[in-house]
């Protein structure tokens, strides 16, 4: 079982470390980014297949028994996260063979890169909180090289915002924990759950659960903390923006819906009301936000809090179904992010810019682009028969049997203003004509050989495909989401695995 | 003991957020990490502070003596403080790769990509 847990980390890890010795070779280490992408995603798959049939898995790293100990756990949730990180993983490490210039390649993009996914794959991982902030940072610094590598002036721009911000939410988030571990003597999260529902100190409790949705809340982008993202996730290369777009934000998610279905569920009246009010509003601002933006990638990272939203409306109606629906939205939306992202650097490779203003007419120059555009788009949007309208149905009739109209309301809103911002974005880059006078840039483009096209159109094809087979045939991932929904809101089994079934 | 930790605790959070709040981002750096040290000290304060023994285990013995220290908050503050070494040493590098392209180190003049 130890090995099964670790390996979703270490397999990527072993890469990284590889990666770095071969500095000097950019075709190994582009296979070793490749091989530890997949290896990520076989063993999240291993996993996920055991959570399956076996229940929710735990262990024991260093055999120090719970709580003492650090400890490795994976619900249908924890194994589901990996396998989709492993995923976009791969699909980016390909993308990068021809998406990203040799120089940034040959200064430590992909073990940089693969220490990331070992950061996001241990977040999702992980029985204890401290450890919880331990994975945050291995992620942060692995995403702040990211983001300043290239050293463009927007980059360290962007970069000094987004170093910011996270060291702010590092800090409350320490200060948090300090909190708890005062309040209870414990850090291990199933441990921590016991101890709070016995513990009489509601408002403290309260206190440390606002810390932590500030903190969470902070990364995950949400109103009113989402600001730091579209001032950030634009400035980096495409690939770079895409594994953010697609995972960072949600493994803020994650840990809200971890902490907020184990550990702080004694005042669900006060906290799950707030985070129903902090989803509604950031739905619906993060698609008006949208809808103003002029480039490409600033459209997309407002869509990206935008769809935060939803998955916190899951979170704050807190029923099994409304969180199984909210954890389906979040498998389709990292998928759909992700292949937005890597497609706008598609964009810019044939029409020339990112900016809405100066492309146009490439629908007919690139009319199976503009289809690649399209159904992610309007996944995004919630229109059948893609992903995200399966993904919205659940959200908003488990809104309706809790009877949050108003929220249920402000979600349709917030779908119909998604529509119009990705319909204004693809009009304007493939349908309109060409703007006067704009000369398109092609050089880059026909500088690109057959291979390089080949590394970037593929993977973005098959993540479109995955948006329409998730919709199309959303049974069987929706049924798991289901399963783990129940398993959020029946926590026995994630305590039993943690602490043993004689606790 | 505490009353004294608890309001050091309060004074270095509000520096910190008064020392980020000016527009040089050389203050942004020291003031993040005043930060780092508000929420450690925090830790050390509210898990309670002692001047009882340290916890070791005496030879022949089974347990602590009674009333030892926990070692938990200070295993706690020492891995946060090495990660918030790591981390401050590339918020510089950082802070003067900015200086060095942009050309000042005014915070107002860095909203280019807000736009």
């Amino acid at each position: 079982m130890t090995m099964q847990l670790a390996a979703p980390l270490l397999l990527p890890f072993l890469a990284a470390a590889l990666a770095m010795l071969a500095w000097r070779w950019v075709a190994v280490q582009r296979w070793l980014g490749v091989a530890g992408a997949v290896g990520q995603l076989a063993a999240g798959i291993v996993l996920l297949v055991t959570v399956r049939s076996e229940g929710v898995v735990a262990t024991q790293i260093g055999d120090w028994p719970a709580p003492f100990g650090i400890t490795l756990v994976a619900d249908l949730l924890s194994a589901g996260m990996v396998v989709i990180t492993g995923l976009m993983g791969l699909a980016v490490v390909v993308f990068s063979f021809g998406g990203l210039d040799n120089r940034r390649e040959s200064f430590g993009y992909y073990p940089l890169l693969l220490i990331l996914l070992v950061g996001i794959g241990g977040a999702f991982l992980t029985g204890d909180i401290f450890n919880l902030f331990v994975w945050f940072e291995v992620m942060l610094i692995a995403s702040f090289v990211l983001l300043a590598l290239g050293g463009e002036r927007a980059q360290l721009v962007g970069a000094l915002k987004y170093v910011t911000i996270n060291l702010v939410s590092s800090a409350f988030f320490l200060a948090a924990v300090g909190i708890l571990y005062g309040l209870t003597g414990t850090l291990n999260m199933a441990d921590l759950s016991e101890r709070l529902r016995d513990l009489d100190a509601p408002v403290l409790e309260t206190t440390v659960a606002m810390l932590l949705l500030v903190v969470f809340g902070i990364k995950a982008a949400v109103f009113p903390l989402f600001f730091w993202l579209p001032a950030s996730y634009h400035t980096p290369p495409v690939v770079v923006s895409a594994i953010f777009a697609g995972l960072l934000t949600k493994v803020g998610v994650y840990a809200l819906i971890r902490t907020f279905t184990l550990l702080f569920v004694g005042d669900v009246g006060f906290t799950h009301t707030l985070l129903l009010v902090v989803a509604g509003l950031t739905m619906v601002i993060g698609a008006i936000g949208a809808v103003t933006q002029q480039d490409l990638r600033r459209v997309f990272s407002f869509l990206v809090i935008s769809a935060v939203g939803y998955m916190v409306m899951g979170l704050g109606l807190f029923t099994a179904f409304a969180l199984g629906a909210a954890l389906f939205y979040m498998v389709q939306d990292v998928v759909a992010k992700t292949a937005l992202f890597l497609i706008s650097g598609l964009v810019r490779l044939v029409g020339g810019s990112f900016s809405l203003a100066r492309l146009g007419g490439l629908y007919r120059t690139n009319p199976v682009l503009a289809g690649l555009f399209l159904l992610p788009a309007l996944s995004v949007a919630g229109i059948p028969p893609m992903s995200g309208f399966a993904a919205k149905v659940g959200l908003v009739q488990a809104g309706l049997e809790g009877e949050q109209y108003l929220v249920v309301g402000l979600a349709l809103v917030a779908s119909v203003v998604t529509l119009l911002a990705v319909a204004v974005a693809w009009g304007e880059a493939f349908w309109k004509s060409a703007p006067e006078g704009a000369s398109i840039d092609l050089a880059e483009y026909r500088a690109t050989s057959r291979g390089e096209r080949l590394s970037m159109f593929a993977p973005v094809a098959v993540l479109v495909a995955l948006v329409v087979v998730l919709g199309l045939a959303a049974q069987p991932v929706l049924e798991l989401a289901l399963e783990a929904g129940d398993q959020l809101m029946a926590p026995d089994a994630y305590l039993d695995a943690v602490l043993g079934a004689d606790r | 003991m505490e009353l004294i930790l608890s309001i050091l605790v309060g004074v270095l959070f509000a520096a910190a957020l008064y020392t980020m709040l000016r527009r040089s981002i050389v203050r942004l750096a020291i003031g993040l990490t005043l930060l780092g040290h508000a929420a450690n000290l925090l830790i050390f304060t509210v898990s309670g502070v002692s001047r009882t023994g340290p916890p070791i285990v005496r030879e022949g013995r089974e347990a602590p003596l009674v009333g030892s220290a926990d070692p938990v908050p200070q295993a706690l503050i020492l891995t946060a403080i090495v990660i918030s070494f790591g981390v401050l040493a590339f918020l510089l590098v950082l802070v003067k790769r900015v200086y060095q392209t942009v050309g000042t180190d005014d915070s107002d003049q860095m909203t280019s990509t807000e736009r």
